[in-house]
């Protein structure tokens, strides 16, 4: 009888033994070797035996039983040290075994990320009994916090297990969502949700930069100095093949233990089965791989003939409540084309990729029930053309009933205390009251609960509500959606991220029901506003949703240069200002303008010099004049008292202090001040956003005008008496308009939507005024910094181009 | 095929772009997930518009100085307008992005 050594007694091995045994039981003589002290069980078990749904014995494959009933030799928790192929023999810790076959089937190890701190004790992988054993002891102790490092398959099912058990988990994720590599950002959203409603802790983005404790782990320490108390570490960032015998052996090895489609290593007399092998540049990390390999395996040894072919995979999570689903290709590949369905209300997202008519990829959230049918559809490389439409309703839908999309899904969605109009605090289950009242028409609603009678923005909305209730009754005044990738205008939008918190992008696709996988350039930087205005402590301004002038802090020209344009303060400088404006212009080839807007532009700059020239004129205390902006650009000037004989009050000094207030603020369109010192009006105030004359009693501010493709005088908001006031209610109309008006719409246009009543009944209020003001600034204390000094020192990399390949040759 | 190693996959920005300089002119790597990157020539069909500073959205970008949307996978002018873009192989391994160098020279040629 031949000799057959294998080394390592798990899933893959066990598998093989099985096929060898049902078709010829005596065609070899069996030692195994397994470093743990036992025989194969189902590894991937062990997340319901850390949840304590499952006892270890009951995820045992095979027992002593089953070894000694197939006459196996076991060498449990003896590790096999080295393998002599000269004498083929297999060297263990506690002696030698003679090969005639050998299989190597060593798995993977937990990849452990050599941060200060990773050895101390409690500081465990998850692979075995053992490290589930230690994260169990861990969760004994009342009270006690878990840090779990890796937010993948295996990290969220830790997570979960220990959350379980009762545990303070938090889960450290590096990517920007959750399982970044089976799910979009959407469905990595909703695990998020969901993960976040069982009372486990997310951090994405996550760098841990060291393990803190005396004698054993006590706490992590993240990059950005958050400190999370840990009584286990549990590292999750990944695997490993085992490849250490394989390599001491001088078998050939790349990223794991090569081997060809027979699994058959470099030597024809060794073999190897699972994590460990490398076959074709592929690694594995799955079972459904590993099983076909281990029949192959099986025949190879017994002299049939066989061959491995890597399949399609698919990802399911092991945690009840997180319904996910995940296979195919996402990546690379020509001619492709997505098809998404949302449906917010059931939390449910679902999104297929289809190239030449076949399906190639899906992703689901919130209802998985089909994914079998899709799994089948890219596996076998079904023809889909005759069923695109239909096709993600899934496989009941097919022959025939259509459905489209439910425009109205996501206010059918909204929950009854969903604040729908802002001005008089209406929510959904008021009008819903009211209707069920007998009130079928938007004025009824608006008498009898206020909703829409103020601003009137969330008019759509309340339409929207009449809509679901009352069905085909209610006919929707059809007003123009923001683009192609929602049914919602505007204003619906920017209430709904209001009335449901959304924080993020992601959230805002879900729960709105995007049609798109994320947006397009149209809704992108207007989704990117409302969030950055509405949420500035949370929400993190994406460059990549800014028009190019907004990512790169200067405006483009039509050759691919740009333009730089410093502040000038109220439209005052210095020699000094001028020198090192000068100097910066004969540097840098620059065209030099005096702009319409008191200040001077450098045109014709190359995007490698940017961070350049920003530095020159940042070290002249200068920074960017936002010329580039749906923000505030300039605030022109006149001389004033300071110089002119008919000025009345600090007209430059005044201009110069709201331009200090207001600079770097993200409006929804340009925001433009003007100052003039009397009511010859020199620095053009009246057709400014904001305009103020001075006058001897004051000040006249004046708002909604406009002097470019169309032209309009300002309308009177107030007169004041003072400085202090003419800043206190310029802030604060700026920030109303902020965060009311539709993006992209001057503050005229808004004003004429809302009506400029609604605007002073706003303001004149004491409070409301003051409490504008403080959001205005609780957003300055994030946003008022000069983008090209952070640029400078953060950014600027991205300015350069990443290669040079100029020199390459062709090969 | 010659694949040349032009840097990482965390270079450019999850939907952002960075160009890399060649005999054939600049060629923009846009990053449309986490992991898929697509190259294509930097120069937009209708005026010459970089597009490496467009929005990035689902598979296309949009140029930044008309609005004119590609598909980075076929290089297609979407809708109405009628153009093309020539794209390249470009894959990612390990977290290094490697890029078909003889693919870009052969357009030139
Ligand atoms: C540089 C400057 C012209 C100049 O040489 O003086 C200028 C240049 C541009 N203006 Fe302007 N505007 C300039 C003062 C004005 C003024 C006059 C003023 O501010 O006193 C107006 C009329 C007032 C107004 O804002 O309405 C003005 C009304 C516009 C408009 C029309 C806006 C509207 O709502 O109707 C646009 C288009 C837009 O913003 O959508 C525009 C857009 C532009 C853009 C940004 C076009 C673009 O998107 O590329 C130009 C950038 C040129 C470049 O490549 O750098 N520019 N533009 C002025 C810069 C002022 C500054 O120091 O910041
Ligand atoms: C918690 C958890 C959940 C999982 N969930 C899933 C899932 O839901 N779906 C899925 O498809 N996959 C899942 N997996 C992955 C799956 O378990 C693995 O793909 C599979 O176990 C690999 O099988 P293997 O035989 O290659 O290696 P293993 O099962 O790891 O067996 C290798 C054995 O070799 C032993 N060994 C290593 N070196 C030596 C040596 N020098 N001497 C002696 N013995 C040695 C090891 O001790 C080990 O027992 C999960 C894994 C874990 C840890
Ligand atoms: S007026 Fe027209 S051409 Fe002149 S700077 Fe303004 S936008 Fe450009
Ligand atoms: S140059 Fe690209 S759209 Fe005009």
């Amino acid at each position: 009888m031949q000799k057959m050594v294998i080394i390592g007694a798990g899933m893959a091995s066990g598998r093989m033994l099985e096929h060898i045994h049902e078709s010829d039981p005596d065609a070899f003589d069996v030692t195994i070797f397994n470093a743990e002290p036992r025989g194969n069980y189902n590894r991937i078990m062990l997340s319901p035996v850390l949840a304590g749904d499952r006892s270890f014995e009951e995820i045992v494959t095979h027992d002593d039983n089953w070894y000694a009933d197939n006459n196996i030799t076991t060498r449990f928790g003896e590790r096999v040290t080295g393998v002599d192929r000269e004498r083929k023999v297999v060297i263990g810790e506690k002696g030698e075994v003679p090969y005639d076959k050998l299989i190597l089937a060593t798995g993977s190890s937990p990849f452990i990320i050599p941060i200060p701190g990773h050895d101390l004790p409690g500081v465990v992988g998850y692979r075995d009994l053992e490290d589930t054993d230690a994260m169990i002891d861990a969760s004994a102790i009342r009270g006690s916090s878990a840090v779990v490092i890796g937010g993948g398959l295996l990290g969220l099912e830790a997570a979960a297990g220990l959350r379980m058990r009762g545990m303070e988990v938090t889960v450290l994720h590096i990517a920007g969502h959750l399982m970044d590599r089976q799910l979009d950002e959407t469905a990595g959203y909703l695990l998020k949700l969901d993960l976040e409603k069982r009372g486990i802790k997310v951090i994405t983005e996550a760098n841990t930069k060291e393990i803190i404790g005396n004698g054993k782990v006590e706490k992590v320490l993240l990059d950005d100095g958050t400190e999370l108390a840990a009584d286990i570490v549990v590292m999750a960032a990944g695997i490993r093949p085992a490849v250490q015998v394989g390599r001491d052996a001088g078998l050939d090895v790349g990223r794991a233990i090569k081997v060809n489609a027979q699994m058959c290593t470099s030597d024809p007399d060794i073999f190897a089965v699972g994590e460990c092998v490398e076959f074709n540049e592929n690694i594995f990390g799955l079972v459904a791989p590993l099983y076909d390999q281990a029949k192959v395996l099986a025949n190879t040894l017994l002299g049939k003939e066989d061959v491995f072919t890597v399949r399609e995979l698919s990802t399911k999570l092991k945690v009840t409540g997180c319904d996910l689903f995940s296979a195919g290709d996402f990546a690379e590949g020509e001619g492709r084309e997505d098809i998404v369905f949302r449906d917010p209300k059931r939390r449910v997202y679902k999104r297929l990729i289809i190239e030449n008519d076949r399906l190639i990829g899906a992703v689901m959230y919130g209802d998985t029930a089909d994914s079998n049918w899709f799994f089948g559809l890219i596996k076998d490389g079904t023809d889909i053309e005759e069923m695109r439409e239909t096709l993600i309703f899934g496989p009941s839908f097919q022959g025939g009933g259509a459905a489209a999309s439910d425009p109205l899904a996501a206010v059918a969605a909204l929950p009854l205390e969903a604040e729908i109009c802002g001005c008089n605090g209406v929510c959904k289950g008021d009008i819903i009251k009211a209707i069920e009242g007998g009130v079928t028409t938007l004025d009824d609603v608006r008498t009898k609960t206020k909703a829409s009678a103020s601003c009137g923005t969330c008019t759509g909305l309340v339409e929207q509500v009449l809509a679901v209730s009352l069905g085909d009754d209610f006919e929707i005044k059809a007003e123009k959606p923001v683009c192609k990738c929602t049914d919602l205008t505007h204003e619906d939008v920017r209430r709904l991220i209001k009335a449901q918190e959304l924080k993020t992008q992601p959230a805002v696709w879900q729960e709105l029901a995007w049609k798109t996988p994320n947006g397009c350039h149209v809704c992108r930087p207007a989704i990117n506003f409302y969030l950055l205005s509405d949420w500035p402590l949370d929400y993190q301004d994406d460059l990549q949703s800014r028009f190019v002038n907004e990512r790169n802090h200067a405006n483009i020209q039509k050759d691919g240069t740009y333009s730089v344009m410093p502040r000038m303060w109220g439209g005052m400088t210095t020699p000094d200002e001028l020198i090192a404006v000068a100097n910066a212009a004969k540097k840098f080839d620059a065209a030099v303008k005096v702009t319409g807007g008191q200040r001077i532009d450098l045109l014709g700059i190359k995007k490698e010099d940017l961070p350049e020239i920003w530095s020159d004129l940042n070290n002249a205390g200068m920074v960017s004049g936002h010329g580039y902006t749906k923000g505030l650009r300039t605030v022109k000037t006149c001389v004033g008292t300071d110089w002119c004989r008919f000025g009345t009050q600090d007209s430059t000094g005044l201009g110069i202090k709201l331009e200090k207030k207001l600079w770097g603020s993200w409006t929804p369109h340009k925001v433009k001040l003007g100052v003039s010192g009397c009511p010859r009006n020199c620095a053009e105030a009246t057709c400014k956003d904001v305009g103020i004359i001075c006058v001897d009693s004051g000040y006249q501010i004046s708002v909604a005008g406009a002097a470019g493709m169309d032209v309009k005088m300002t309308e009177s908001l107030v007169d004041v008496a003072t400085e202090a006031e003419v800043e206190e209610w310029v802030t604060a109309f700026v920030q109303l308009y902020r965060e009311n008006a539709k993006y992209l719409d001057r503050a005229y246009k808004w004003v004429a939507k809302v009506g400029l009543d609604w605007v002073k009944e706003e303001l004149s209020d004491p409070d409301t005024r003051k409490a504008l003001v403080e959001r205005f600034d609780i957003s300055q204390s994030v946003y008022q910094k000069d983008p090209w000094a952070d640029h400078v020192s953060n950014r600027a990399e991205q300015y350069k181009h990443l290669a040079d390949l100029t020199l390459e040759a062709v090969t | 095929m010659s694949w040349i190693d032009i840097g990482t996959l965390n270079d450019i920005p999850l939907r952002g772009s960075r160009i890399v300089k060649t005999e054939a002119g600049c060629i923009a790597l846009f990053r449309t997930a986490e992991t898929e990157v697509f190259a294509t020539s930097n120069t937009c069909a209708h005026k010459k518009g970089p597009l490496s500073e467009g929005i990035v959205h689902d598979r296309k970008v949009t140029c930044p100085l008309h609005n004119w949307v590609f598909s980075l996978e076929t290089g297609e002018a979407q809708g109405a307008d009628k153009g093309r873009i020539a794209t390249y192989p470009v894959k990612v391994q390990d977290g290094r992005l490697l890029l078909d160098l003889d693919a870009v020279l052969a357009k030139v040629a």
